[in-house]
């Protein structure tokens, strides 16, 4: 109890971290299942099914079988850089996490007040940025380190594909930068406020709409995701820079992947849709939307508890009701007047970061992949002079309108 | 001020603290939990089933080399336009005429670059 009152902030942050290690494990789980099944539905299969009533217990079948798999170790290997390199890989991924703010509410927790963001810096851009960068070691050391040669030709496109793309990222986002005047991303979703005529929301997607299709492009090749997916093309290099590695250390590079893609996504969320702002007006007229999140909930319980007791599969009929009891529960709870302001930050935030996940998933149901040459040439010819040239003229629109 | 700079970057740490201890705990958890049957054929690197030939560490194309070079020169560019966008509405016009000037001379590199073919990808 002393330690409480002596460091207040550790303890509230020690359980904020604790809450959001959990739900981004979690949504980590359920981005593959839901990544599969959509990609499943694309390509007209009904992906995940048996496992649990419609696939829902996949993600923790695969994390068992990844754990009882045989660790090899290749002797051939470099040990302490082939052990470091997925550990990196997770560690600097989810710590990017904490940089990031869910919502402008502030709640107590043990009475201490405290911010939806674990750590709340006035230069978090660049801290998320430097983080992030130090994630293209884990590509080329686990690369080298294994030593054989599928693995080695991986990291190398894998790290050149990354910095060649980190340009382009980083000089997209000099366009939010230049009229936000902040790294604080609470000065920067702050200044996104407020309406254009009523009705368009001053989000930094509309002004700045070559940046973001500079950003979500160039994050997209961040993270090695479809049709960027040259480091682990199966077709040509086996799987890439993680050919040689098995159990957990092998589902690791994909727990960062997703990680690194939840990431980006909010950070696209925060710096050009407004993040946790909602699309509408915040006038009387508009005051309905503050049931939105808990209408959303009860709709989906409603959709649960029928949907489970018409399906085929006894278990369905089982598990989902109860879901969708919670959810009814949830969608209540979201209604009592101290709850609701608070939820409204997280529920767009969530919203709009669900549908650039979505969005990912769906580029790669559709989408071929690229040819390294390509790659590379769009990258540098194509990125990088578009990013200058959005950077210059935004510079030359805010100069002008300052006069 | 000393309070406000420990209470922003301490979470931080334990933050990173608390992921590397899980990361860690994984990569301990999946070299004890598992069966672990040594075979010599499993030790060896991986080459689609045909015997390895040669070492791994071998030298590659110097074009990798060259990018990383080139990426070097423009994040840096990148890293300096952060604090001018930042400072950009004081300094009004004559930040944005500094400005062009900076990316004009980078601009000079980036076109030799594009003439003398290190942006073509062999």
């Amino acid at each position: 109890m002393e330690f409480v009152t002596h460091h207040p902030v550790l303890v509230v942050s020690l359980i904020k971290i604790a809450i959001a290690l959990f739900v981004v494990m979690t949504a980590l789980a359920y981005l593959t299942w839901f990544e599969r099944k959509v990609v499943a539905r694309i390509q007209s299969r009904w992906g995940p099914y048996w496992v649990g009533p419609h696939g829902l217990l996949q993600p923790l079948a695969d994390g068992i079988k990844f754990l009882f798999k045989e660790d090899i170790v290749p002797p051939a290997a470099d040990k302490i850089s082939y052990v470091l390199a997925p550990f990196l890989a997770l560690a600097l991924a989810l710590t990017t996490l904490a940089l990031i703010p869910i919502g402008p509410a502030t709640i107590s927790i043990l009475g201490q007040p405290t911010q939806l963001v674990i750590s709340h810096s006035n230069v978090a851009l660049i801290l998320l940025f430097a983080i992030s960068s130090i994630g293209i070691y884990a590509v080329v050391l686990a690369g080298w380190s294994s030593n054989s040669k599928y693995p080695l030709m991986g990291g190398l496109r894998s790290s050149a594909q990354m910095i060649s793309y980190e340009v382009s990222l980083t000089l997209s986002v000099v366009g939010v930068l230049l009229i936000a005047g902040s790294f604080d991303f609470y000065d920067i979703v702050g200044g996104q406020s407020g309406h254009w005529v009523h009705v368009i929301p001053k989000w930094h997607i509309f002004p700045q709409i070559l940046g973001f299709i500079c950003y979500l492009t160039a994050a997209i090749a961040e993270t090695n995701r479809v049709p960027f997916d040259l480091p682990e093309a199966e077709t040509e290099l086996v799987a890439g820079f993680h050919t040689e590695y098995s159990s957990f250390k092998f589902a690791m590079f994909f727990m960062a992947e997703y990680a690194n893609m939840i990431t980006v996504s909010c950070l696209a969320t925060l710096l050009f849709l407004g993040g946790w702002l909602s699309p509408f007006p915040e006038t009387g007229a508009w005051r309905w939307q503050l049931y939105l999140p808990a209408a959303g909930l009860i709709i989906a319980g409603i959709g649960l508890i029928v949907g489970g007791l018409r399906g085929v599969q006894l278990s369905a009929k089982l598990v989902f009701p109860v879901l969708g009891i919670v959810c009814l529960g949830v969608g209540y709870l979201c209604t009592l007047p101290g709850v609701m302001p608070v939820i409204q930050g997280p529920f767009w935030f969530t919203a709009k970061v669900f549908f650039l996940l979505f969005f990912y998933v769906w580029a790669r149901g559709t989408l071929p992949r690229f040819r390294y040459d390509q790659l590379m040439s769009f990258g540098w010819k194509f990125l990088l002079p578009l990013s200058l040239i959005n950077l210059v003229v935004t510079s030359l629109v805010v100069v002008l309108r300052l006069r | 001020m000393n309070g406000s700079y420990l209470d922003s970057y301490a979470p931080l740490l334990l933050m990173f603290l608390l992921a590397a201890g899980l990361a860690a705990v994984l990569i301990i958890a999946s070299s004890v939990v598992g069966r672990h049957l040594k075979v010599r054929a499993k030790d060896q690197p991986y080459e689609c089933g045909i015997r390895p030939t040669g070492d791994a560490r071998e030298p590659y194309s110097v074009h990798f080399y060259m990018v990383a070079m080139i990426f070097i020169l423009f994040d840096i560019e990148a890293i300096f336009l952060y604090p001018w966008a930042i400072v950009f509405k004081q300094l009004n016009m004559f930040g944005f005429v500094e400005m062009l000037l900076y990316i004009a001379i980078l601009v000079v590199g980036y076109i030799y670059l594009w003439k003398k073919g290190a942006l073509e990808w062999k």
